[in-house]
């Protein structure tokens, strides 16, 4: 059984489903989704028990797993060729997850149900697409086909900006992509006629140079940038980044969710995944600006969050921080640094995942967000308030807790290549927990304010859709290994298929 | 590859697909004449009344354009010929256009069938005129022949100018009518003086005599360059590039959307063909793999030039416009550019591309014609407040748009980002970023305008006081159905489509 197909593309089997159900059986359409997504998660629990720790992946063609390979269009030797390996193994765990968690977080959605789980199942297919490719044409049509059931699921179930916030988007991410066309057809001539990423890393693709606009670069680097400003949207990078605020304020909650937790890894991932090992002397070339860009991230990321007075706004922004810790550890050029980097990506997954959460929770009740319009909600709601605090102090990288083991990991690894602008990322920290326990004392201490004397607790459905990522906030940030120990081999093997 | 050149009398039986197209175009006239004397024609109020002489002439016209299809069928394909002593071309590339014209006469006849607006107003000759028009683009596409290239791009012209004024009370369809007209003849005489000049310089009229002269040497840049030029504006009036594109938004406005959903791919597609015929086997020289540019004059850069100007003016001047019928104009201007963008790159790859990318267009462009055509049966609903909620109203109707939509942005998975796929390819395989690089960021900007309609459709209420829309007619379903599954197909199986568009590249280049 071709595991990662199914993996893929069975919430696909449920769409036909949720289309004949009639739209007033509501929840018949909510568990239709729901088993969408359980398929997909049940596949992801066995492919963590199957994964073997050992294997490499990257550039080893032979050591990737659970690899499916056919033919697919030959004229233009495009294959269906998925396969993964210690980088991916951790983002389809991370993808499964959160999809089927924010289907119980959308139960709250109550017009067009159909239309809503089905694009949410078709932008499932596309994620766990983008993370199990190997075939460049392929990663790029999964890369895509996301696009389209985001636009619409902002668009449609969104905010009161949301027609904006989903033109943006749709547009922004377009024009990222479009590029990273151009780069895939530069490759595929350059390598020989080949779309498979894994030769295309074996191929020394990088010499020569491209003439554009009167201006000549080395192809390496050429295409390094172009594929650089593709996934710099995504993850996003400042100045790239503006899309995101307003997309992940005006999102149904769920999908601000899927937004930040899986989304914007995607642009890490393809470094990850593309540039870094097809293009390792661009790779080298282009750190020090990467670390740079990774400390304008953090701080200018943590700088905006402290500013802002909408609460789902300020974790928008916090996102833009902490993706920062990614790149400080991808640039870093050192095995704890890239570690720590894809770890982060994990966890920053889980946790933004949380807050989102949390405050989907709390807009429901209030509907508004303001942070300065509420006030001691500890005493009135206390689990939420619980949960609330586990979760930003996971943000702030509180000891104990997950995000302190990646930040870590990440400032460990940075500090051995760029020590003085690590030091300065490391500031991110400080203005970090500055913004969260400012805006945690603002929200739960203090004298309870009387609008809110009758908020009712968190529900039962709330607590299961957050449960499962506290839990794991707070295991791997005692005992990383279960994450850790899956990247290893295949981070280190990186590291020296890049940096020698 | 080099063609046999047959006589005049040998000649006939391979030019019987068009032989029947204007037997068909008499028996049309002759049938309407007789079968309709004595009734006086129904005036255009009398909507949605269809009278048997309606259904006759369609059924004559469409058995026609089947006929042909059966004769070219029949003749099969031995090897590329030279017909009557060398003035039209029958090689795969004709051939493929010829089945490509057929194929869209037949389809806008049949989405004409339940267009209210035109039914029983002198069907006729619509129909007549719409398979005189095919017959003019058959040949448009293979001629190799000057003065034949002329004949053949007037025969496209005459009929098309009498369709845009179709809706004669209209005064937008008139306007149109005399604006495509006064266009069509500065257009053709400037390419006429052009051909002058190349006659005088060449001393022929026939292609590859001429480019024997060319390749000879000798003839001064501006000699060259002013018939090229001249030449270009003919060609370009056709396609509707930058900067002869001027008539289109308006007669595409004006005349009544089946035909304006015909002009948008037909004459554009024939007028690509002769371009690209006309340049490969005049100005450019040596074989399949290894063609390349002769005579003093770059014409591949100034095609570079035009087709950027093309798609970057088209998408923007996009933009702006409320009407969906302008909107679809700009953008098959734009869309023209991106064609010419192919035209750039000599040796096989481009124009294969090409003619994968046009087969695209048509399923798409005419699919997206065709709802909007659907929904203004009745009356004409073709702003984008029209469209509003129509996604709510009547889904397939607003998917089927969206599918269109989207792929003539070019946005995965869908047939219109595989045939963009394919240009790019051929451009970046040439190592011509900068074009490939405006080419994509286009991309971006047309999604903005597609965007607005989907957002009109989908995002948008409906607005409660609004009565409902006509439903969907029999033939309507079924073209939507037959342009729909290709689009989105074609997004993820198109090896066919691929091979039958390197198979169709070829053209012959001497004799």
């Amino acid at each position: 059984m071709d595991i990662l197909t199914w993996i893929t593309f069975s919430p696909l089997l449920f769409i036909p489903i949720l289309l004949l159900l009639p739209e007033n059986r509501k929840n018949a359409i909510r568990w239709t989704a729901a088993a969408g997504t359980a398929v997909p998660l049940a596949l992801a629990v066995y492919l963590y028990g199957a994964f073997d720790r050992t294997l490499a992946g990257i550039n080893e063609p032979g050591s990737f797993q659970f690899v499916v390979r056919n033919p697919w269009i030959e004229s233009f030797s495009i294959e269906y060729y998925m396969g993964i390996d210690g980088l991916s193994v951790t983002m389809v765990l991370l993808t499964a997850l959160l999809s089927f968690l924010c289907i119980f977080a959308s139960f709250g959605i109550d017009r067009g149900l159909r239309g809503y789980f089905s694009l949410f199942l078709l932008l499932e297919v596309g994620m766990m697409g983008v993370f199990c490719a190997l075939d460049f044409f392929l990663f790029y049509l999964f890369w895509e086909i996301m696009l389209l059931p985001m636009y619409f699921l902002i668009g449609v179930w969104g905010g009161p900006r949301k027609v904006y916030a989903a033109i943006k988007f749709f547009l922004y991410t377009l024009f990222g992509s479009v590029l990273m066309l151009l780069c895939i057809l530069a490759l595929y001539f350059k390598g020989g006629h080949t779309f498979d990423m894994v030769r295309l890393m074996n191929g020394a693709v990088e010499s020569g140079s491209i003439g554009l606009f009167g201006t000549a670069l080395g192809f390496g680097k050429a295409i390094f940038i172009g594929l650089f400003i593709g996934f710099a949207i995504k993850v996003p990078i400042f100045p790239f980044h503006t899309w995101l605020p307003d997309a992940h304020v005006e999102a149904p909650t769920p999908i601000s969710v899927i937004l930040a937790g899986v989304l914007l890894k995607m642009g890490t991932y393809g470094m990850l995944r593309i540039s870094y090992p097809i293009l390792p002397e661009a790779t080298r070339w282009f750190a020090p600006a990467l670390a740079t860009f990774a400390l304008v991230n953090i701080v200018y990321g943590a700088l905006c969050a402290m500013a802002q007075k909408d609460l789902k706004k300020l974790i928008a922004y916090s996102s833009i921080s902490h993706m920062g810790f990614v790149l400080l550890g991808m640039s870093s050029g050192t095995v704890q640094g890239m570690n720590g980097a894809v770890l982060q990506m994990f966890n920053h997954g889980t946790i933004t995942a949380m807050l989102f959460l949390l405050v989907g929770v709390i807009y429901d009740r209030a509907h508004h967000r303001e942070i300065e319009g509420f006030g001691g909600l500890a005493g009135r709601t206390p689990i939420y308030a619980t949960f609330s605090a586990l979760a930003f102090f996971a943000a702030i990288g509180l000891p104990g807790l997950s995000g302190f083991i990646s930040e870590a990991l990440v400032l460990i690894g940075g500090f051995r290549a760029f020590p003085a602008l690590t030091i300065l990322c490391a500031s991110g920290i400080v203005l970090g927990a500055a913004y969260m326990l400012w805006t945690y004392q603002r929200i739960f201490l203090g004298p309870l304010n009387e609008k809110y004397s009758a908020l009712p607790e968190i529900d039962g459905r709330e607590i299961f859709t957050l449960a499962p990522l506290a839990a794991l906030a707070v295991l791997l940030g005692f005992y990383p290994h279960p994450i850790l120990g899956m990247m290893q081999s295949s981070m280190s093997h990186l590291v020296r298929a890049v940096w020698g | 590859m080099n063609g046999t050149v047959l006589g005049n009398v040998e000649s006939i039986r391979y030019f019987l697909p068009e032989i029947v197209l204007v037997g068909t175009i008499l028996a049309v006239i002759a049938f309407e004449l007789l079968a309709g004397r004595g009734r006086a024609p129904e005036p255009p109020t009398a909507i949605g009344r269809r009278s048997p002489v309606c259904d006759g002439t369609l059924a004559i016209g469409l058995l026609g354009v089947a006929g042909s299809l059966a004769a070219l069928l029949s003749l099969g394909y031995e090897g590329p010929l030279l017909l009557f002593e060398g003035a039209i071309a029958w090689d795969p590339f004709s051939i493929f256009f010829r089945w490509f014209f057929l194929a869209v006469a037949a389809a806008v006849l049949l989405i004409a069938h339940p267009y209210r607006p035109l039914v029983c107003l002198h069907y006729g000759e619509f129909v007549s005129l719409v398979v005189g028009t095919a017959f003019g683009m058959m040949l448009l596409a293979s001629s190799t022949n000057l003065l034949l290239v002329y004949l053949a791009l007037e025969m496209v012209s005459l009929p098309s100018y009498i369709l845009a004024g179709f809706l004669r009370g209209d005064r937008k369809s008139s306007e149109a009518a005399l604006k495509y007209a006064v266009y069509g003849a500065a257009a053709s005489g400037a390419m006429l003086y052009g051909f002058s000049f190349l006659y005088g310089m060449t001393g022929s009229i026939h292609f590859f005599e001429m480019r024997e002269a060319i390749a000879s040497g000798g003839i001064p840049v501006v000699h060259l360059l002013v018939p090229i030029v001249l030449v270009l504006a003919g060609f370009g009036y056709k396609i509707a590039a930058v900067p002869f594109h001027m008539w289109a938004p308006d007669v595409y406005e004006g005349s009544a959307t089946p035909i304006t959903a015909f002009f948008s791919v037909g004459p554009k597609a024939a007028g690509l063909a002769v371009l690209i015929r006309f340049f490969h086997s005049v100005f450019a020289a040596g074989g399949e793999a290894s063609l390349r540019v002769i005579g003093s004059v770059d014409w591949t850069l100034l095609l570079a030039i035009l087709s950027a100007i093309t798609m970057t003016l088209g998408n923007l001047a996009a933009i702006g416009q409320d009407n969906l019928k302008r909107m679809l104009a700009y953008s098959s201007i734009a869309h023209a550019g991106t064609m010419l963008m192919g035209a750039v790159v000599l040796g096989g790859s481009g124009v294969h591309a090409i003619l994968f990318y046009l087969v695209v267009y048509a399923f798409m462009n005419l699919g997206a014609f065709l709802v909007v055509i659907a929904i203004s049966i009745d009356k004409r609903r073709e702003t984008i407040a029209d469209f509003r909620g129509l996604g709510w109203r009547m889904p397939f109707l607003g998917v089927s748009m969206t599918v269109f939509l989207l792929s003539l942005t070019g946005v995965p998975p869908t047939a219109g980002f595989v045939a963009k796929f394919a240009i790019l390819r051929a451009l970046i395989e040439e190592e011509i970023y900068w074009l490939a690089v405006i080419g994509v960021l286009n991309t971006v900007v047309s999604l903005y305008y597609y965007a607005r309609v989907i957002k009109a459709m989908f995002l948008d209420a409906p607005d409660p006081t609004e009565p409902a829309l006509p439903s969907l007619s029999r033939i309507h379903l079924a073209l939507l159905a037959l342009f729909l599954v290709p689009t989105i197909l074609l997004g993820f199986r198109f090896g066919v489509l691929d091979a039958i568009a390197a198979a169709s590249r070829f053209l012959v280049v001497g004799s």
